[in-house]
């Protein structure tokens, strides 16, 4: 058989694969602080004596999309989003550091500050604890604050300020639960400068023209491989008929 | 087959859930006491197909890995707690809560459950009743021949009888507090029940720490805002779509697949 046929089917299987990326993206466009995952195709030559003919294909998720998501006004208090770039750290479920853009907060049976998947929220001491009966203020720079609900507002109690990072994006990884860590595994230092928009949540930087255009193209791309393949198939075909022993 | 089949189910499963949700809060926009739901999504796990840095050639690395996600998932559907509008009724026994707190409503098993539902009612023996019939607790009982109910803020009952010109007390309700309101199970019939997420109930007077006030000849409407409803139906029905779509083009390239030779 061509050699060709093993690059084309190379091809298809890769496509097939970025398509699932391109799905995966879809799937999660209602999520909450969802980044997309960012795809590429890589070439791979093959490397060896004689001409260089043939390159495979590799699909490749280098990064993410860390463009910022719409923020919509939900007037919940608790939900919060990070303005522009920025994160808000929690606790994985490793027991590490981990940063997110989900912000539906909640508390906990036990009054802990947590994300609406349940992970719980790190704060400048740890994480966030809230006495009950509690009217909850979070502030713009993350500093929860409570006050006992129907009482005057002077007698606010800090209960803690929500860590918020904003490491550089080169050196985030998304890890398999979904979370972002940094590269090195080390926690990111307090970023004063990132802040939070309370009462609004942010949707999913998904963006459905592109992953839709995108998926037409994988689409088309994979009927080329397709095309390619019956073109080696007819080859063989013609080739074998000529050395035919014929009767 | 296609990894992106799977995957786009997910999606529309959960654009589907999406669409339940709004669904119950629509068909409850005029539920008294009604508080909306709200679904919470995540991205399911990342399978790590290929490792950044692993050998492209005998000589090369590759500078980036393939990581690839395996769709979506319904993480929760959460209540939203906030405030409804209240609503004046001109009834005695129509009461709103402004605040945080629950009326307590005893079950005929002898379990208590929870309620932001205070269209009471009096039963045959004169108890405060829901519209169900479950009696509130604290129980009250008003006597057969009261002319007028007063319900005070704080939660005191009284009433005035005929021929007497002071109004005479029958007791206190209270309201019921969570830690974590978000927590507690929906039992329909407007009733919530205490589960180990919501916490323990904290009881306490009507205007104390946290519980908020009684507002007599009110109720809470329901806190569902239809425009928002309507606007979250068509994200819900577009992203279906969308979904759906990559279902197709996955089954076109399966079905191309099927017609080499």
């Amino acid at each position: 058989m061509d050699r060709m046929i093993y690059v084309a089917m190379t091809g298809a299987r890769e496509v097939s694969q970025q398509l699932a990326v391109v799905s995966h993206n879809l799937a999660n466009i209602s999520t909450t602080g969802f980044k997309s995952e960012m795809s590429v195709f890589r070439a791979l030559p093959t490397v060896g004596e004689g001409a260089k003919t043939r390159a495979y294909v590799l699909e490749t998720t280098p990064s993410s999309d860390y463009s910022s998501g719409v923020l919509q006004a939900t007037g919940r208090n608790l939900d919060v989003s990070v303005n522009g770039s920025g994160w808000i750290a929690v606790q994985g479920s490793d027991g590490q550091e981990a940063y997110t853009r989900m912000g539906d907060l909640q508390t906990s049976s036990n009054g802990v500050l947590q994300t609406g998947t349940g992970l719980t929220v790190l704060g400048d001491g740890g994480p966030i604890a809230v006495a009950p009966g509690q009217q909850i203020l979070i502030g713009k720079d993350g500093t929860v604050s409570t006050t006992p609900i129907g009482q005057k507002q002077n007698t606010v109690t800090i209960a803690g300020q929500i860590k918020l990072v904003n490491p550089p994006e080169t050196d985030l990884v998304r890890g398999d639960d979904g979370l972002f860590r940094l590269r090195s595994g080390q926690p990111a230092p307090t970023d004063t400068n990132v802040t939070l928009a309370v009462g609004t949540l942010e949707s999913s930087n998904v963006n459905p023209t592109d992953a839709l255009v995108k998926m037409i193209s994988l689409g088309r791309q994979f009927d080329l491989q397709m095309r390619v393949l019956s073109a080696a198939n007819d080859n063989d075909k013609d080739a074998t008929k000529i050395l035919a022993v014929t009767a | 087959m296609l990894r992106s089949l799977y995957i786009a189910s997910t999606g529309l499963n959960a654009q589907q859930t999406q669409l339940d949700v709004i669904s119950n809060n629509l068909a409850n926009v005029s539920t008294t006491g009604f508080k909306k739901g709200r679904p919470v999504f995540e991205d399911l796990l990342y399978q790590t197909i290929r490792q950044p840095g692993a050998q492209s050639s005998q000589q090369t690395q590759l500078p980036s890995g393939f990581q690839l996600g395996v769709g979506v998932g319904t993480v929760a559907t959460e209540r939203l707690h906030t405030q409804g509008n209240l609503q004046q009724t001109g009834n005695s026994l129509d009461l709103a809560i402004d605040g945080n707190g629950f009326f307590q409503v005893l079950m005929p098993d002898g379990t208590t459950s929870y309620t932001r539902d205070g269209s009471f009612q009096l039963s045959s023996q004169g108890a405060l009743v829901t519209a169900d019939g479950y009696t509130v607790q604290p129980a009250i009982t008003i006597p057969p021949n009261t002319q007028s109910i007063t319900i005070a803020k704080d939660g005191t009952v009284s009433v005035t009888l005929p021929g007497t010109s002071t109004p005479s007390t029958l007791g206190q309700l209270q309201l019921a507090t969570f830690v974590n309101p978000t927590g507690l199970q929906s039992l329909g019939g407007n009733l919530y029940a205490e589960t180990a997420a919501s916490g323990a109930p904290q009881l306490n007077n009507p205007g104390t720490t946290g519980t908020g006030v009684i507002n007599q000849d009110f109720i809470e409407t329901s806190n569902v805002n239809v425009a928002e409803e309507l606007v979250n139906m068509i994200v819900a029905q577009r992203s279906y779509e969308l979904n759906s779509r990559a279902i197709t083009t996955s089954d076109q390239m399966l079905q191309n697949l099927t017609q080499i030779g």
